[in-house]
């Protein structure tokens, strides 16, 4: 895990994190857990009714990979308490998924870092983009 | 086509049990090994009440459309745009009190004809009336 300190942290700094590839299992575990059945995620033949090539990964799963890399950066020195992302390309079963991170931001008073955020397919292929907010413990 | 009257429309408020075993689903399923999800001992030993959610977790706390007055064929929905804030990480054993709001709704002339998304906001607090988490959603229709 990689568990940055707060005096560890600089501005322009970037992290990165590659998550194994996706599976249509993945895909199902994550509609059950999530609720969202969306069956674009699980059937074939109705990702394709509205002009997809097959099933695709859910935006969500993405930004769940974004959840956990941010997480991991804070560890348990504090929370995320702020994620956002746009959704700008789609992801399909097979793809790896690479989160990115950059602080943008690090508040001495408010004990707050924040970063812009993307997963990508591959380099220069994004998936998401937004930002996040950690929290540390004072 | 679209009735901007439905703006400010809000759901009725629906009461959440978080427990262990969802999270626990919820974050396996994301491939997220954080020992905070997995190990109560361990989330207490860091001065949680129980295991702690992963961020994206609200996304299971759900207000069905039609609470909005919004029917839409899910499977010609895509999802423009997410943002959650907390004010806290949301922890096993939290009631949270949730309520959904659509808060925009916006047309445009899309390659295939005219595109609708909306914009919707979740809320949700403790039972003694602190906010625990925002979330806000852009649905894209096509």
């Amino acid at each position: 895990m990689l568990i940055m300190e707060w005096n560890e942290i600089r501005i322009n700094q970037e992290f990165e994190y590659t998550k194994p590839p996706i599976d249509k299992a993945q895909l199902v575990k994550y509609m059950g857990a999530s609720g969202d059945f969306n069956m674009i995620h699980a059937d074939d033949e109705t990702a394709r009714k509205i002009g997809l090539p097959g099933v695709i990964a859910q935006g969500m799963l993405s930004m769940g990979f974004l959840g956990q890399f941010v997480g991991q950066i804070v560890g348990n020195h504090g929370f995320v308490s702020r994620l956002q992302v746009r959704f700008v390309g789609i992801v399909l079963p097979g793809d790896v998924v690479t989160c990115r991170a950059k602080v943008t931001g690090k508040d001495e008073i408010q004990q707050t870092i924040d970063l812009e955020i993307s997963t990508e397919t591959e380099p220069g292929k994004p998936s998401t983009i937004g930002n996040a907010s950690i929290k540390f413990k004072n | 086509m679209i009735d901007h009257k439905l703006i400010g429309t809000t759901s009725k408020v629906y009461e959440f049990e978080v427990e262990k075993g969802a999270i626990r689903a919820f974050a396996s399923a994301i491939g997220d090994d954080n020992p905070l999800c997995f190990d109560e001992a361990y989330a207490k030993s860091q001065g949680y009440a129980s295991l702690v959610a992963p961020p994206t977790f609200a996304q299971t706390l759900r207000i069905p459309f039609t609470d909005l007055n919004v029917n839409v064929d899910k499977s010609r929905t895509l999802q423009g745009e997410q943002e959650y804030i907390y004010e806290r990480p949301i922890v096993a054993g939290d009631v949270l009190r949730c309520v959904s709001e659509l808060v925009d709704i916006k047309e445009r002339q899309g390659k295939k004809g005219p595109m609708i998304s909306f914009v919707y906001e979740i809320r949700g607090e403790d039972l003694k009336g602190n906010f625990v988490f925002l979330s806000r959603t852009t649905v894209i229709c096509r």
